[in-house]
C-alpha cells in the first residue's frame, strides 16, 4: 500500500428517512478542520433514496463535494447494502481519512466497512487532531471511561474512526458556499438480499433529549425510589432543566435509556450539571464531566462524585432538594 | 443446530475507581466477569437450545486465565469451550482479534453465530461486524429479540428512534444487547460438571489457520501511541450543612450562575 496515493477526509453522512442526522454535519464542520490543516478536501457521502435534494446541505455546511448514491436498496439501514455502497465509494476516492458518527448505524457499518478495505478503525472518539507528519490522532475513551487512549493508524489507509455524536461542533450554515455534487451507481451483490426487513417500527416513547440541555437535574441511586424524581422534576422545571439519570436508575427501568448519561449512555456537556444522589462511578463521570458547572448533592462525604464537582453539598437528596425548591420559589417572586 | 457464542472476560469496569490524588486506576480487586452484552447472547442461546435443540460452543481469545469465564458458560449449560490463547494473539485491536476468532469459527459448524454488541472494556462493538465479514456471514447488530423460524431467525434490530424486525437466513452472525434478557445462574450441578466432566479445549496458533502478519500486536492496522488518565481537576467546594443550609446555598450559587 502506498500511502501516497491517498488523500482528502470523507465523512460518512447518516440520514434517517431522508433526514440526515446532526452528527453528519458535526463531522463535516470537524473534517473541514482537519482538511484544512492537511491541505486536502472534504468528500460528504450520501447513501439512500431520493436523497439528492440534501445534497445541498452539505455543502452549505462545509463539505468540498458529495458523492451520493441513490437507490431503491438504500432507502432503510441495512448492513451489507451500505457496506458494498460505502467500499465502492472509497476504493474509487481513496481517502486518507473517513469519519462516520458513532451511532447505532455506524457502529455497525463502520467495522464491516474496515475489515471489507482491510484498515484499522478506531471506535467512538472524542477528540481528534492532526500529528506531525500529518496522521490522524484519534483519542477515545476506554476502560469504562477511565483511560483516554489516542489511537493511530500508520500503515493502513483510509484512517477510520468512528466519533461520538454531540462532542464535534458543526459550523454554521452557509448557502453562498460552493461545492460539487456527483451521483456514484453501485452494482449490489446478490448479498444483500441475505437480510429482509420485515417491519419498522418507531417508538412511541418520548426521547429526552439530554445532549441539547442547557441545564441538567440528574439523579441517582440516592434518589431512592421513581416517585422521588417528582421532587427532580420541580426543580428542572423552575430552572427549565431537562432530568436525566444514571445507569443504576436506567437499570431500575425508571427511566428508559434516552436519559442515560455516562459512558455506556450519553455525553452531555451542559452549562450546569446537577448530580443529585449519584456517587460519581467513573462510567457516569466520563459522560459529564466536560460539563461547565457541576453541583453534587450527596449523603456521603466521600463519593467520588465529590472529586470532580465543583460545588458540593453533603446530604440526603430528598432532604434538601424541598429546601432548594422554597428557595428557588422565593428567588423568583 | 449449531451456535457459536462468543465471549470475552472483563474486569468489571463498574466497580474501578480512581486514585484521586494521583488520577490512576485503582486495579487491585476488580472482579473478571463475562462481558454483559456477551453473557446475554449465551443466555439467547440457551434459550434457543431449551426451546428447540441446539448444540453451543462457547469461544474466547484470551489469557489463560480466561478459562474462569468458560467454565461459567459451561455451568450455565453450553457444551462445549474453546480457549484461544497464544503469545501470538497478544496485543491484538479489534481486526486483528476478528481476524483470528474468524479463523478459529471456520474450524467449527455454525448455523448461528453469536457476539455481545460490544464489551465495557474496551468499548467499540467492531469485532461482531469484523468476524462476519471475515465469514461472509450477514450480520444483525443491536439484537434486542431472537426467535427461530425455519432455517432463519427473526430478529429485532434496536435503533435510538426505532427498531426493525429482522428476518435473516442462517448462518449468520448476531450482535446482542445485555437489555434483551437475564442470563440464567449456574446450577449447581452445572458447575461440578463445569469443573470435573466438561473440558476447555484450548487452541493455539498451531490449531487454526491463518495469515500471521494479520494477528496480534504485529498484525493490527492501528496502534496505541500513548494512554493517559485525564487526572483530577482540583476538587471544588464541599459543604457539610444541614439540608435547609444546603438548600439556599444550591440556590445562591444558581443564582450566581445566572441560571435563575
Amino acid at each position: 500500500m502506498n500511502l501516497k496515493d491517498y488523500s482528502g477526509v470523507t465523512v460518512f453522512c447518516e440520514q434517517r428517512e431522508n433526514v440526515i442526522s446532526n452528527v453528519s454535519y458535526e463531522l463535516i464542520g470537524k473534517g473541514r478542520r482537519i482538511a484544512d490543516e492537511i491541505g486536502v478536501k472534504v468528500t460528504a457521502v450520501l447513501l439512500g433514496n431520493n436523497i439528492e435534494s440534501e445534497c445541498d446541505k452539505l455543502v452549505h455546511f462545509g463539505a468540498d463535494e458529495v458523492i451520493y448514491v441513490d437507490d431503491k436498496a438504500l432507502e432503510l439501514y441495512t448492513t451489507e447494502a451500505y457496506t458494498q455502497a460505502l467500499t465502492t465509494v472509497l476504493e474509487e476516492t481513496k481517502p486518507e481519512i473517513v469519519l462516520i458518527g458513532a451511532t447505532s448505524i455506524g457502529r455497525d457499518l463502520g467495522p464491516r466497512v474496515s475489515s471489507r478495505l482491510n484498515t484499522g478503525l478506531t471506535a467512538d472518539c472524542t477528540s481528534l487532531e492532526v500529528g506531525e507528519e500529518k496522521e490522524l490522532l484519534m483519542t477515545r475513551p476506554a476502560f469504562g471511561g477511565n483511560i483516554m487512549a489516542t489511537i493511530i493508524c500508520p500503515d493502513h489507509r483510509p484512517q477510520m474512526s468512528t466519533v461520538r455524536p454531540g462532542v464535534m461542533t458543526m459550523l454554521e450554515e452557509d448557502t453562498s458556499r460552493d461545492g460539487s455534487i456527483r451521483r456514484v451507481d453501485v452494482k449490489f451483490t446478490d448479498a444483500i438480499s441475505r437480510v429482509k426487513i420485515l417491519e419498522v417500527v418507531k417508538e412511541e416513547k418520548v426521547e429526552a433529549n439530554i445532549i441539547e440541555a442547557n441545564i441538567l437535574v440528574s439523579g441517582g441511586r440516592g434518589v431512592g425510589s421513581k416517585e422521588n424524581f417528582d421532587t427532580l422534576h420541580d426543580v428542572a422545571d423552575i430552572l427549565g432543566g431537562t432530568i436525566s439519570a444514571s445507569r443504576a436508575v436506567i437499570d431500575s427501568g425508571w427511566f428508559d435509556h434516552s436519559r442515560q448519561v455516562g459512558q455506556t449512555g450519553t455525553t452531555v456537556r451542559p452549562d450546569v450539571y446537577m448530580a443529585c444522589g449519584i456517587s460519581g462511578a467513573i462510567q457516569h463521570v466520563a459522560g459529564m464531566e466536560e460539563s461547565d458547572y457541576i453541583i453534587a448533592i450527596n449523603k456521603d462525604a466521600e463519593a467520588p462524585i465529590f472529586d470532580i464537582a465543583d460545588f458540593g453539598v453533603v446530604g440526603d437528596v430528598n432532604k434538601v432538594l424541598p429546601h432548594l425548591i422554597e428557595e428557588l420559589k422565593t428567588m423568583i417572586k | 443446530m449449531n451456535i457459536i457464542v462468543c465471549i470475552k472476560q472483563v474486569p468489571d469496569t463498574t466497580e474501578v475507581r480512581l486514585n484521586p490524588e494521583t488520577g490512576t486506576l485503582i486495579r487491585d480487586g476488580v472482579p473478571s466477569i463475562i462481558n454483559p452484552d456477551d453473557k446475554a447472547g449465551l443466555e439467547a442461546a440457551l434459550d434457543m437450545k431449551d426451546a428447540h435443540g441446539a448444540h453451543i460452543t462457547v469461544i474466547t481469545m484470551g489469557p489463560p486465565q480466561a478459562d474462569v469465564a468458560l467454565r461459567e458458560a459451561l455451568a450455565m449449560g453450553a457444551d462445549k469451550a474453546i480457549l484461544l490463547t497464544d503469545r501470538a494473539f497478544a496485543g491484538a485491536d479489534t481486526l486483528a482479534t476478528s481476524t483470528t476468532l474468524a479463523a478459529a469459527i471456520r474450524k467449527l459448524d455454525y448455523d448461528l453465530v453469536i457476539a455481545g454488541r460490544q464489551a465495557i472494556d474496551g468499548d467499540t462493538a467492531q469485532v461482531g461486524p469484523q468476524i462476519a465479514d471475515h465469514l461472509d456471514l450477514p450480520q444483525v447488530s443491536y439484537v434486542a429479540g431472537l426467535e427461530k423460524k425455519d432455517n432463519s431467525v427473526i430478529l429485532k434490530r434496536q435503533f435510538e428512534d426505532s427498531y426493525h424486525m429482522i428476518q435473516v437466513e442462517m448462518p449468520c452472525l448476531i450482535t446482542t444487547l445485555s437489555e434483551m434478557n437475564k442470563p440464567r445462574y449456574m446450577r449447581v450441578g452445572g458447575i461440578m460438571d463445569a469443573y470435573n466432566e466438561k473440558v476447555v479445549e484450548k487452541w493455539t496458533l498451531e490449531d487454526i489457520e491463518v495469515d500471521t502478519t494479520k494477528i496480534g500486536l504485529k498484525g493490527s492496522p492501528t496502534k496505541v501511541k500513548k494512554s493517559f488518565t485525564k487526572g483530577s481537576k482540583p476538587a471544588g467546594e464541599k459543604h457539610e450543612v444541614s439540608p435547609q443550609e444546603a438548600g439556599k446555598l444550591i440556590a445562591l450559587k444558581l443564582k450566581e450562575k445566572y441560571v435563575i
